[in-house]
């Protein structure tokens, strides 16, 4: 069941469960900010409503700055604003920021230590019919790899309110990672978030008597982002046959809450990560390295298997490329094997 | 105003700076020596009479902004703020490149806080410092009961980017100069570094610039041109541009790569490497003679 502590939607698995964009929450979240503190400043390159960046804009317009088509422009002009005090906020599809500006983003923002926040929209496959050019998979790798960024990926609109409102409040870039479509609202207002802070957000364990849980198979899913829906899904599915499944939400991929996969891991013996991101250098990558260190088990990984996308629906593509809910239900069951 | 004392004052203290520079490179055993050489004036002039700072406080909210974009000639950006009084004169010259050093190879403040950017890769500089004229002046506008932060009004505080003309070929460079130039930036001044030369050879020949002031001039600069070692062209183009209110100004500074150093002047040779020994003796035993003037006539 639902972690309780966690205060999600109660309506998740109904049939008709709200949906909003990622992105939607981003623009609020900004809005919130920039309405908290007047040092928060926005610009963007040249997609505006669609990175959701028009609210602020149109509470602040004096604090918006349009920057055209120039994704390099646009991280090197917002670390010179940083440097004067400013918190800026940058935003672009996460294929142009910070898909074409990352040594900017390297040298003016990071090594030059300056707190500048990337929103990079229309993340992952699920962009869909915009193709291949357009879906960034690669993003999280890019971003984790650079030492001071903080990354962040948000499962649903209300927890990408939360993770902007945070980010205007820490003094390192932070990489906030937002979607495009509509997804399910996984969270509530009173739903915990900290950044750097994992939580559970499913477990069989929650509504089980101890020695019916001994009975059951034990696998942990860890996820971000919009797939975890899936995960929670699948989840809820395999209890039914008698396989408890504990779901992590992974918010932050870096820092990576640590302690809390560890004990995942302890707990369960065997993982399953989920993200809608190449298998390489992603979420999946982040936890391996952790648990090859600190307490090595298998891991299956569901993600993009170092492929580009191509057109076609969300749906259709999630599908094609392994990241649709049978994926995730397979993989974990192969993990249960290898863990015996 | 310049008088003829005070320029005597900053040509002796330009051949100090090169000097200085040419002692942390011999010592150092790589880096840059034309650029630096041939912006020596420029930074003299920038450190010693334009600049508003102070370099017991290098955070004063209050000071003029210096961005050197072309991180590559840092030793002058050092050697001229070591002799302006922000760091030791001796631990430059001995410290420069080496490990753990205040003087990294390229400018970084983690290193070197009192620097206003780390930086190295090219043709980022000037969107920096557009930032910085940008935040400048929605900062003084909301310090104002006017909320009109996207006017051309603005305070006192300039934000100079020194650049190379090598770096004109990135296109990040010219992306800031379109924004800057939208915006009216009046609170910021460009000095490009107009010394002919980069890595591969002659900039003619690698990526042709020129007319270079007619590029500038469409993305709505105010263009000067001046003699980039004259110290009074230098004085007078930076007070020309501070008086254009609802445009950024950029200064091409026409200077001689080497400067100084007979020997190592116009020479792209000398773009990227230092001098040994013997040749840095030979550049400072002429360094000391004022190139041929007569000391006594500085002092």
């Amino acid at each position: 069941m639902l972690n309780p502590n966690q205060k999600l939607n109660s309506k998740l698995f109904d049939s008709g469960v709200e949906q909003a964009p990622i992105r939607k929450g981003f623009g609020e979240g900004l809005l919130a900010a920039g309405e908290a503190d007047e040092r928060v400043v926005g610009l963007c390159a040249d997609l505006t409503e669609s990175t959701q960046m028009h609210l602020f804009k149109n509470k602040f317009p004096n604090r918006f700055i349009e920057i055209g088509v120039a994704e390099q422009n646009l991280a090197t002009v917002a670390s010179g604003m940083a440097a004067m005090g400013k918190i800026p906020f940058i935003t672009s599809y996460a294929m142009f920021s910070p898909g074409r500006n990352w040594e900017q983003i390297r040298t003016t923002i990071c090594y030059n230590d300056r707190p500048v926040k990337i929103a990079g929209s229309h993340a992952g496959i699920s962009v869909g019919p915009d193709g291949g050019t357009h879906q960034a998979v690669e993003d999280i790798a890019i971003m984790r790899v650079m030492p001071r960024m903080v990354v962040i990926s948000p499962c649903d609109a209300i927890e990408a309110k939360k993770a902007t409102i945070a980010a205007a409040k820490t003094n390192t870039p932070v990489y906030i990672r937002l979607a495009r479509e509509k997804t399910p609202i996984i969270t509530t207002l009173d739903t915990p978030f900290e950044i750097g802070k994992a939580e559970v957000f499913y477990s069989s364990r929650f509504d089980l008597k101890s020695e019916e849980r001994l009975n059951l198979g034990s696998v942990g899913i860890i996820a971000t982002g919009a797939l975890l829906y899936k995960a929670l899904k699948v989840a809820r599915e395999l209890e039914k046959e008698k396989i408890g499944v504990t779901v992590l939400n992974i918010a932050t991929i870096k820092p990576l809450d640590e302690k809390a996969i560890v004990k995942l891991a302890k707990e369960t013996k065997a993982l399953v990560t989920v993200e809608e991101h190449q298998i390489h250098g992603g979420l999946g990558s982040a936890v391996a390295e952790a648990l090859a260190r600190e307490y090595p088990v298998p891991v299956e990984f569901i993600g993009v298997r170092d492929l580009f996308g191509q057109s076609g629906s969300p749906e259709q593509l999630l599908e094609h490329y392994g990241m649709g809910e049978k994926h995730i239900y397979d993989a974990v069951r192969k993990v249960l094997k290898r863990k015996a | 105003m310049l008088t003829d004392q005070k320029i005597k004052e900053l040509e002796l203290k330009a051949n100090e700076i090169r000097e200085t520079l040419i002692e942390a490179l011999v010592e150092a055993k790589s880096g840059h020596t034309a650029g630096p050489l041939g912006m020596a004036d420029i930074f003299t002039a920038l450190y010693f009479h334009i600049l508003k700072h102070d370099p017991m406080h290098p955070d004063w909210p209050e000071r003029d902004r210096l961005v050197l974009s072309n991180g590559h000639i840092c030793p002058v950006l050092y050697s001229a703020m070591a002799h302006a009084g922000y760091a030791d004169v001796d631990e430059f010259k001995k410290t420069l490149r080496k490990f753990g050093s205040k003087f990294q190879g390229h400018p970084h403040r983690d290193f070197f806080p009192a620097l206003e950017t780390s930086s190295g890769p090219l043709g980022s500089g000037l969107s920096q410092a557009t930032g910085m004229a940008l935040a400048e002046r929605i900062n003084y506008n909301q310090g104002r009961t006017l909320d009109q932060g996207k006017g051309s009004t603005f305070g006192d505080k300039f934000i100079y980017c020194l650049m190379s003309d090598g770096e004109l070929d990135c296109g990040n460079s010219w992306e800031g100069a379109m924004l800057a130039g939208k915006e009216k930036l009046g609170n910021l001044i460009a000095i490009v570094d107009r010394n002919n030369i980069q890595i591969d050879g002659f900039t003619e020949d690698i990526m042709p610039l020129e007319p270079l002031s007619d590029k500038w001039q469409a993305w709505n600069w105010h263009v000067q041109e001046i003699d980039g070692h004259d110290f009074r062209a230098i004085d007078e183009a930076v007070n020309r541009a501070k008086a254009v209110f609802d445009q950024p100004s950029v200064i091409i500074a026409r200077t001689i790569p080497g400067k100084g150093v007979k020997e190592f002047e116009r020479k792209y040779e000398w773009h990227g490497k230092p001098p040994n020994k013997e040749e840095a003796e030979m550049a400072l035993a002429e360094l000391r003679t004022l190139g041929g003037k007569i000391r006594s006539e500085h002092e």
